[in-house]
Order: C-alpha cells, then sequence, then structure tokens
C-alpha cells in the first residue's frame, strides 16, 4: 500500500507540473502572434514589410541600367462602400529612384465612412525592398458622404532588390473600419505620414 | 456492460474504501471514479456521437447523389459537413480512444485505478454538456457553424448566433481531453505495478502516453486560436482582422500547429492497438518493440514541424514549401518502420483471422493506402491541384475510418470478452469485417478519381461528369453505415442480453500476453488493488 501512497503522491506532483504545461502552451498560442509579425516583417513573407518608412531625404542611387515593372492592385473588401482605382495600372521604374503614383478613392454611400488600406507586396522577397515615403496608407482615411480622394504613394524600389524579380506587385485593399476605429485606438502600423516636399 | 462487473466476486479481506460494488440506478454512473465505469460511458458516448455524425454523413452523400440541389439548401450542406467533423474528430474518435485508455491503460500497467479518479468523472461529464451546445447550434436561428471544421476567419465569423456556443463547446471538450490527458500521463509514470519497466510497457500504454503529450501540448493552443477569434468577433481585437493590422493567415499557423499533432492524436493509439492485436493472433511476439516505440516518439516530434503542409497555397516562399515538403516525407520513415514490423510480426506466425485481427490486418492495408495518398499530398507541386479537393477528402478518410475507427472497433472486439465475460458472436463479427471492408472502400475509393479530376470539397453540387462516382460512393456510404448495427447488436448482447453467449476464460485468446488476461472475465469491478507481479511471460514483447 505505501508503494501505492507514494505513486498517488507522484501522480499529483506531476499533475500540476502537466497544468503549468497546459497554461504554458495555452500562453504559448498567443506568443504566436508577436512572433508570427516578427518573422514576417523579417522577411518580408506576406507582404508584411512594404509599409516601412524612409524619410523623404532618402539617398536616391539610380540604377538606369536596370528597369523593373511595378502593377498596382486595388481591391475594396466586402462590398461596394468605395470605388477604388489606380492612376496608372502599371509603371516603369529604375531601381534606387523616387516615383510618386496617384490613387483616387471615393465614397459611394452617403453616410461619413473611415477606411484603412492594407498593403501587400508580391513577390515576397521584394516586399522588404519596396520603400514608402508617403502612402495614404499609412493611417486611417476618413470619407465624408460622397467624398472622392486623390491620394499619393511615394516609392523606391532600391538596388538590392533580387536580381530575378523584374516585375513588383504593389496591392492595396481597402477595408471599412468604421465600426473598429469607434470601438479602439487604430492599429495602424506607423503612426505618422511623411509630407513629401515634390514628386 | 453495464453489469458485466457489478459483482465483485474478489473476496477483499482488507478494508479498503474502494473495496465494495458500485452503487444502484443512474447515479451509479454519474458519481462514479471507477476507471472501468468511465471507460463505458465514454465507449457509450463514443458509440452515439458516430451514429449522430454518421447520419449527418449520409445527409451529405444523398445532396451529393446527384448533380443540382436535392434535398438541402447550401448553407445547410455547409452546416452538415462542419458538423460532422468536429462531431466525428471531438465526440467520436476521441473519446472513443480515451474511453479505450481509461479501461486498459491501468489493466494493462497492473494499476488499480487512474491516478486521478474524481478528475477522470469530471472530465467525461463535460463532454455531454460541450456536444449538447455543439448540437443545439442547430436550432438556432441562422444555424450551425457552416464554415468549415478548420474554421478560418474571416469566414467563420460571419456564422450568426452559433459561433460563441461554438467556441465554449471546443473550450469544453479541450478541458476534458486535457484532463483525460494528464491523468494518463501521471497514471502511466506513477502507477506501473512494480517491475513494469518503461519498456517492458504494453504498446497500447506507450501509443497513449505519447498521444497524451501529444493533447497536453496542443489542445491548449485550439483554446488560444478560438478564443483570439471570440475576441475579434465581439470585443474589437485585430489578431485576424486585417482592417486592424491583423493576418487571417496567421490564424491558419496557429490552427494547423494544433491541427497537425491533432491528427496523430487520432491514430497513435489505434497503432498502439494493432501492435497489440496482431502479436496475439500471429502467436508471435511483437517484432521490434523498442524501434515500435521510437517510431511513435519520432511521429510524435516531426507532427510539430509539418503544419504549413495544410496551406502549401497560401504563398508560402520556395524555401518554406520545400522545408515542409520533406520533414513532410520523413515521417514516412517511421510510419514505414512501424508497418513493416507489424507484417515481419504475421510472418511465418501461426495466423488465425479472429474479427479483431481482421480488423487489425484490413488497417495495415487500408491504412497504408491513406499513408501513400498522403505522401502524394506532400509534394507542393503537385498538391497545388490536389489542394482542397475529393482527393484530400478520400486522404483523410483513409485514414480515419479504416484507421483510427477501425482500431477502436478491432479493439472493442479484442478486449469485450474480458469486459463483459461472455465472447461476441464470432459469425456476426466477420460479417460486419466483410460488410465493413467492402462499403468503406466503395465509398472513399472513388473519390480519389473525382477529386484528381477536379471536384471541390465542401460544395453541395458538382459538375455532370463527376455524377457516377459520387453515386457509387453514396451506395457506399449507406451501406457501411447500415452495416455498423451488426456491430452494436453484437456488443449490446454481450453487454446487457448475455443469454446465451459462450463465457469467456480469463485468458480469452489463446495467444495473448498481458497482465489484463490475468484477471478473470468479466475483469472484477477492482482489479490491482494489490500491485501484481509481473512477469517475463507476460511481456513477451520486451526481450
Amino acid at each position: 500500500m505505501s508503494e501505492e501512497a507514494t505513486g498517488r503522491k507522484g501522480a499529483r506532483r506531476g499533475s500540476w507540473k502537466l497544468a503549468v504545461v497546459v497554461l504554458f502552451m495555452f500562453g504559448f498560442g498567443f506568443a504566436l502572434v508577436p512572433l508570427y509579425g516578427a518573422i514576417c516583417q523579417l522577411t518580408g513573407l506576406n507582404g508584411k514589410s512594404s509599409s516601412m518608412l524612409v524619410s523623404s531625404d532618402v539617398k536616391e542611387r539610380v540604377d538606369s541600367n536596370r528597369t523593373v515593372k511595378v502593377q498596382f492592385l486595388t481591391t475594396v473588401n466586402g462590398g461596394q462602400v468605395w470605388s477604388f482605382s489606380a492612376d496608372q495600372a502599371q509603371v516603369e521604374v529604375h531601381p534606387g529612384k523616387l516615383y510618386t503614383v496617384y490613387f483616387d478613392a471615393k465614397n459611394q454611400q452617403d453616410k461619413d465612412v473611415i477606411g484603412q488600406a492594407v498593403p501587400s507586396v508580391a513577390p515576397w522577397n521584394a516586399a522588404k525592398h519596396l520603400h514608402k515615403t508617403e502612402c495614404f496608407c499609412f493611417s486611417q482615411q476618413p470619407f465624408k458622404a460622397g467624398e472622392a480622394k486623390h491620394m499619393p504613394v511615394r516609392f523606391m524600389l532600391d538596388p538590392e532588390l533580387p536580381a530575378d524579380v523584374d516585375t513588383v506587385t504593389l496591392s492595396y485593399t481597402f477595408f471599412d473600419v468604421t465600426e473598429l476605429a469607434q470601438q479602439n485606438a487604430p492599429k495602424s502600423s506607423t503612426p505618422q505620414q511623411t509630407i513629401s516636399p515634390k514628386s | 456492460m453495464a453489469e458485466a462487473h457489478a459483482h465483485d466476486d474478489h473476496g477483499h479481506d482488507h478494508s479498503h474504501d474502494h473495496a465494495h460494488g458500485p452503487d444502484k440506478g443512474i447515479m451509479r454512473w454519474i458519481k462514479t471514479t471507477n476507471h472501468k465505469d468511465l471507460g463505458t460511458l465514454y465507449l457509450w458516448f463514443s458509440a452515439t456521437m458516430f451514429i449522430i455524425g454518421g447520419l449527418m454523413s449520409l445527409a451529405i452523400r444523398a445532396e451529393l447523389w446527384q448533380p443540382g440541389m436535392q434535398y438541402f439548401d447550401p448553407e445547410l450542406f455547409n452546416q452538415f459537413t462542419t458538423m460532422h467533423a468536429l462531431v466525428m474528430i471531438f465526440g467520436g474518435v476521441m473519446p472513443g480512444f480515451v474511453g479505450l485508455a481509461n479501461w486498459m491503460v491501468p489493466m494493462t500497467i497492473g494499476a488499480s485505478d487512474l491516478a486521478l479518479p474524481r478528475v477522470n468523472n469530471w472530465g467525461f461529464w463535460i463532454l455531454p454538456f460541450a456536444f449538447t451546445l455543439l448540437l443545439s447550434t442547430f436550432f438556432l436561428p441562422g444555424g450551425a457553424p457552416a464554415g468549415g471544421w478548420t474554421i478560418y476567419p474571416p469566414l467563420v465569423l460571419q456564422t450568426g448566433n452559433s459561433f460563441p456556443l461554438l467556441v465554449f463547446a471546443i473550450h469544453l471538450m479541450g478541458i476534458s481531453s486535457i484532463t483525460g490527458a494528464i491523468n494518463v500521463v501521471v497514471t502511466i509514470l506513477n502507477m506501473r505495478a512494480p517491475g513494469m519497466t518503461l519498456l517492458k510497457m504494453p504498446l497500447f500504454a506507450w501509443s497513449w502516453l505519447i498521444t497524451a503529450y501529444l493533447l497536453i501540448a496542443v489542445m491548449p493552443v485550439l483554446a488560444g486560436a478560438v478564443t483570439m477569434l471570440l475576441t475579434d468577433k465581439y470585443f474589437g481585437t485585430s489578431f485576424f482582422n486585417a482592417a486592424g493590422g491583423g493576418d487571417p493567415v496567421m490564424f491558419e499557423h496557429i490552427f494547423w500547429f494544433f491541427g497537425h499533432p491533432e491528427v496523430y492524436i487520432l491514430i497513435l493509439p489505434s497503432f498502439g492497438i494493432i501492435s497489440t492485436i496482431i502479436p496475439t493472433f500471429a502467436r508471435k511476439p511483437l517484432f521490434g518493440y523498442a524501434s515500435m516505440v521510437y517510431a511513435m516518439g519520432s511521429i510524435a516530434f516531426l507532427s510539430f514541424i509539418v503544419w504549413a503542409h495544410h496551406m502549401f497555397t497560401v504563398g508560402i516562399p520556395l524555401a518554406g514549401e520545400l522545408f515542409f515538403m520533406f520533414s513532410t516525407m520523413l515521417i514516412a520513415v517511421p510510419t514505414g518502420v512501424k508497418v513493416f514490423n507489424w507484417v515481419a510480426t504475421m510472418w511465418q506466425g501461426s495466423m488465425t483471422y479472429e474479427t479483431p485481427m481482421l480488423f487489425a490486418v484490413a488497417f495495415v492495408f487500408l491504412f497504408s493506402i491513406g499513408g501513400f495518398s498522403g505522401l502524394m499530398l506532400a509534394l507542393a507541386p503537385v498538391d497545388f491541384q490536389y489542394h482542397n479537393t475529393y482527393f484530400v477528402v478520400a486522404h483523410f478518410h483513409y485514414v480515419l475510418v479504416p484507421g483510427a475507427v477501425f482500431g477502436i472497433i478491432a479493439a472493442v472486439y479484442y478486449w469485450i470478452p474480458k469486459w463483459t465475460g461472455v465472447m461476441y458472436n464470432e459469425t456476426l463479427g466477420k460479417v460486419h469485417f466483410w460488410w465493413s471492408v467492402i462499403w468503406i472502400n466503395v465509398t472513399f475509393f472513388p473519390q480519389h478519381f473525382v477529386g484528381l479530376a477536379g471536384m471541390p470539397r465542401r460544395i453541395p453540387d458538382y459538375a455532370v461528369q463527376f455524377t457516377d462516382f459520387n453515386q457509387i460512393s453514396t451506395i457506399g456510404a449507406f451501406l457501411f453505415f447500415i452495416g455498423q448495427f451488426v456491430f452494436f447488436y453484437n456488443i449490446l448482447r454481450c453487454a446487457l442480453w448475455r443469454t446465451g453467449m459462450k463465457p469467456a476464460t480469463a485468458r480469452v485468446w489463446e495467444g495473448a500476453y498481458g497482465l489484463e488476461w490475468t484477471v478473470p472475465s468479466p475483469a472484477p469491478y477492482h482489479t490491482f488493488e494489490d500491485p501484481p507481479h509481473v512477469t517475463d511471460a507476460e511481456s513477451p514483447w520486451a526481450h
């Protein structure tokens, strides 16, 4: 019997240890969130680092021997809240040079809404080489009923862009965040917007 | 099974407060802390869920009898596919294995009960509440969850009133599984009979020890994931909401970090069962006992680093595709070790084909088919064609039905004489086997073809050229389901209507070894109150 009593005591101690493991793994599930964010930021997976901001006085090192196509995609999430399009579907750029392109968005509803554009870059290994100094995606965009906006994006591909990349796609999806903005402070990817002096 | 062990015919001369028979009436089952009673409850619960989940699959197959809409609107069809999976995985297979663990882990390691009997009672009685919550969603406005059992956002966040019930049901199932798993681990590590070292332990106990660790590691991650979904929907967080800076693809990563170990939770106990049954009927010790243990350990380890093979098409970089492809293919090595060991155990054995052995041999063959289609799916370049088609459906049903479920059925046939004290009807057992093995292949084999030809899963309509194969599938599903009532009749005879059934001996099977066969049949309500002596004769696999 004493042997069984020791067994039961060990079992109780073991159970508490395993309960701690359970709590740890519950926390680990949540820890995956910042971990995933960090990995995406580091590698450019999911086009994550595309919203990286460089100051507008960044040194231009133009590589005029190389031409890369940059294509723009615009999507509106769920329904027809906005019309949303790029002025040009595609531009040809030299790495190391700053360019400005424009996007048009119009609130098609007769009430005020707040929009947040979420960018994504493909292919994934181009993501960390696309730098933006100005973008409407840096902050939430309030639209009055029926309001139209002409919005610039100022960007540069750095010369370290992998040689096999000849086309980069920059995609924006507009989300209606009116409810979310009322619920809590926005989690915008960067706090302030840099104003570029000229194009 | 109800009264099988009602009489404690072992006179206990020591005064132990457990040394009395069970209570009478319904309170026996509600208050019980006896591992055999709880095992029985788990197994009946599992059988009930198999019938409910099976009826949903018949609804799905009826709708797919021909193209176009037959009986259900697409929304209800999607509710059936979603709930079929949740009920079968969390209500059928997992409680079935836990029931077997309840009955057999203490008896095979010479322990008197599980280490935490009250926790065991609680773990079981959570389940009826969890599944009442889950199944009640069919009657809510908006119906049951319909976004697939993988509950991907943003789709699942469109679920109506049933969404919080789904989340809380998953929380409850998780608590039940975790408490059961902790119980199994501490029982095995602390309550083994003196002399039973870990490497003398029967493989069923080994398979459950490893499964329990997997459960402890990943069920909390699922609980975290569904909690995040809940706060995203109701409390304005943006874990998976792209508009607020979150990422829906991250959910897939977290889900499959749980999901892939989960699929081994659904098969490892079957590996243990098959490793127990084949040596008995081959009348040879298991070939490669130690390698079986290490193979299960390796499979468990690898299951944590392969999750993204479920999401090759979401856009992960080439290096990632290659890593997850090769690590997945690596799992075929320990699995192959197991299959070859089973075959080597049968090699030159004096084999007889009683019903448990028939199911075990069918397991080896049909599980391997599922394993091979799994290897095909592991190949990232071709997965882009197979992804989300009926080929995937065929694959995981081959590993789950002739794999996990045949394992449970084989175990019930193998041990039910020990539980009830009477032999099941062998003729009906053989009828059940041949009926099942034929119709399960008729059901699922054609799904490989329609899948390769491009029929997507989870859609109630399909292109006309898939009609013939779908009709074959539907016929197979209905006949397979009907045949299972032969099995239920057989076990009900053993459990409740034993008159005229042949009594079982203590050993039951000529070639069976292990501590569970050293006690009388039916097993007394309390076994191994005094720890048994572990002899080499009862653990022939260990040398």
